[in-house]
């Protein structure tokens, strides 16, 4: 039988995007550059600003003076934290919302503002119970699966250093991009250790800046500036139970990941044979790898040997992450790479785009791992 | 005269995890366990999530485990401990099921392979505080 949650493909479309600079502006706030995307998401597709009835916020302090500074008093709104792992989380949410008839056209927009404020991740930020031993940040518990990972499966910190360098490589060629410098294997090795085995080049950026996707009906989405860039397939599963340690699991989140992809493959009606390009969440390069296996580009364990020789760059077989992704490109917890997605769809992607682009997927290997496929409309 | 060193982090004592910690001043490593189902796990939880039950106890352990992984700090996240990078930290999976994170002590993790066997060796701080750390089984 059918899952019920089917009943959403291609029935919603992100019509519209938009995206700030990418890098350090204390002279602004998160609500400034949240207007600053959602203005430019709203000139992307057209729309009256007024014809806004939902509004989805992230990261941004207060949903109510996000609408006061857009004059927007929507009849459908959501506060996600800000937490790296929301973004899919709140575009399905509004796709349901829109489906159910909750509103019209949602903007959903993030804004982070952690490169100006000098915004770390661990240590007194963020109490946790393994404190007293020194362990903390969400890089350590990716250094925690690496480091297993290299035991388990042999996998080498130069194979992960070609998620690096691919996902640099796409970022030269993003005009948007933070990081502008190409980068070798070699460079890699030899960048300063953090959490070892995890190195500089290994961590996401931080760094200021902010997006918005405006999303309505498919119905309503012919009526707007581009072509529409429909929601084909959606996966979902949490996993809570070890959530004490966070940001760690096990067995690399891989069943979950299994159940995502079975999900969203089920639900597009493709498989990973399919996909032209894949914006994979990105907090730390070992989350690639495990993301590959998962979603079943290569099997458990062999994510190492299948990255090798460039398999997700432009031109390879599995172009990943052709924004720079977070390595290189923009820390926006995986809200651009889903506006990323859209543009290689619509085909505006300059030097990165990968030609003829029909199915475009998004997936978080987190805590609340999520996929979304996206197609022409 | 010298000055203090910058206090390390501390638990986060609570009516829940108080038990664990007291347990571990006289030198027993223990899980909470549920009176009723018997589910064992760790850190300390308000009800046992298997049954939802309010009647747990903090249960001994072996004290014995694996070694699931490691990682080397070379960062200070805490001024408590800018002297000690890089330091390690690992993760011990108990033979009882629940995971821990903690230090080794008498090797350091390059020395080892995951998955060897691993004991509880217990590190006072002070008359207050004690750590149960990890050290490779047998190396007493």
């Amino acid at each position: 039988m059918t899952p019920a949650f089917h009943r959403l493909k291609d029935r919603i479309a992100v019509v519209g995007v938009g995206n700030t600079a990418y890098g350090n502006f204390p002279h602004t706030d998160d609500y400034g550059l949240g207007a600053e995307a959602f203005r430019r998401a709203v000139e992307d597709c057209g729309l009256d600003k007024n014809q806004v009835d939902g509004l989805g916020v992230c990261r941004l302090p207060y949903y109510a003076r996000m609408g006061e500074i857009l004059g927007l008093n929507p009849r459908w709104t959501v506060q996600f934290p800000a937490h790296g792992r929301m973004s899919a989380m709140a575009i399905i949410e509004a796709a349901a919302a829109l489906e159910a008839g909750l509103c019209d056209y949602a903007a959903l927009i993030y804004a982070n503002i952690g490169r100006s404020r000098r915004v770390n991740y661990g240590g007194e930020e963020s109490p946790g119970v393994w404190d007293p031993y020194g362990y903390t940040s969400p890089g350590a518990a990716h250094a925690l699966m690496f480091q297993r990972h290299m035991a388990l499966y042999g996998t080498t910190t130069r194979q992960l250093a070609e998620v690096s360098v691919a996902i640099r490589h796409h970022a030269c060629l993003n005009p948007d991009a933070v990081m502008k410098q190409p980068i070798t294997i070699e460079d890699h090795e030899a960048a300063r250790p953090i959490t070892a085995p995890l190195r500089l080049l290994d961590y996401c950026l931080i760094n200021d800046g902010a997006v918005c996707l405006i999303l309505t009906t498919k119905e309503r989405a012919r009526d707007l500036r581009k072509r529409p860039v429909m929601i084909s397939g959606i996966g979902a599963r949490e996993a809570y139970t070890n959530a004490s340690l966070p940001n760690f699991d096990r067995n690399f989140w891989y069943d979950e990941v299994r159940d995502v992809a079975d999900q969203a493959y089920g639900m597009a009606g493709v498989g990973p044979g399919d996909v032209d390009a894949l914006m994979c969440y990105d907090n730390f390069s070992p989350t690639v790898l495990f993301s590959l296996e998962g979603l079943g580009f290569c099997k458990q364990g062999e994510s190492g040997g299948f990255v090798e020789g460039g398999t997700l760059r432009l031109g390879g077989r599995l172009p990943t992450n052709t924004d720079g992704g977070h390595l290189s490109n923009s820390y926006m917890q995986g809200w651009a790479l889903n506006v990323e997605a859209v543009r290689q769809i619509r085909g505006e992607c300059g030097a990165r785009q990968v030609p003829d682009a029909q199915v475009v997927q998004f997936a978080a290997t987190t805590p609340c791992s999520r996929s979304i496929i996206y197609t022409p409309g | 005269m010298h000055d203090t060193p910058p206090a390390k982090p501390r638990p986060m004592i609570d009516a829940t995890n108080r038990g664990f910690w007291d347990a571990a001043r006289a030198g027993t490593l223990t899980v909470q366990r549920c009176d009723d189902c018997g589910h064992s796990h760790y850190p300390g939880s308000p009800v046992c999530p298997n049954c939802l039950s309010s009647r747990q106890s903090w249960a001994p352990v072996s004290g014995r485990g694996e070694l699931l992984s490691w990682v080397r700090f070379h960062r200070a996240y805490w001024d408590g401990f800018r002297e000690e990078v890089p330091y390690n930290v690992i993760l011990v999976g108990l033979e009882e099921g629940p995971m821990m994170i903690s230090n080794l002590l008498g090797a350091e993790p390059e020395s080892l392979q995951v998955g060897e066997a691993l004991e509880v060796v217990f590190e006072a701080v002070d008359d207050t505080l004690t750590l149960p750390k990890f050290r490779p089984a047998g190396a007493a």
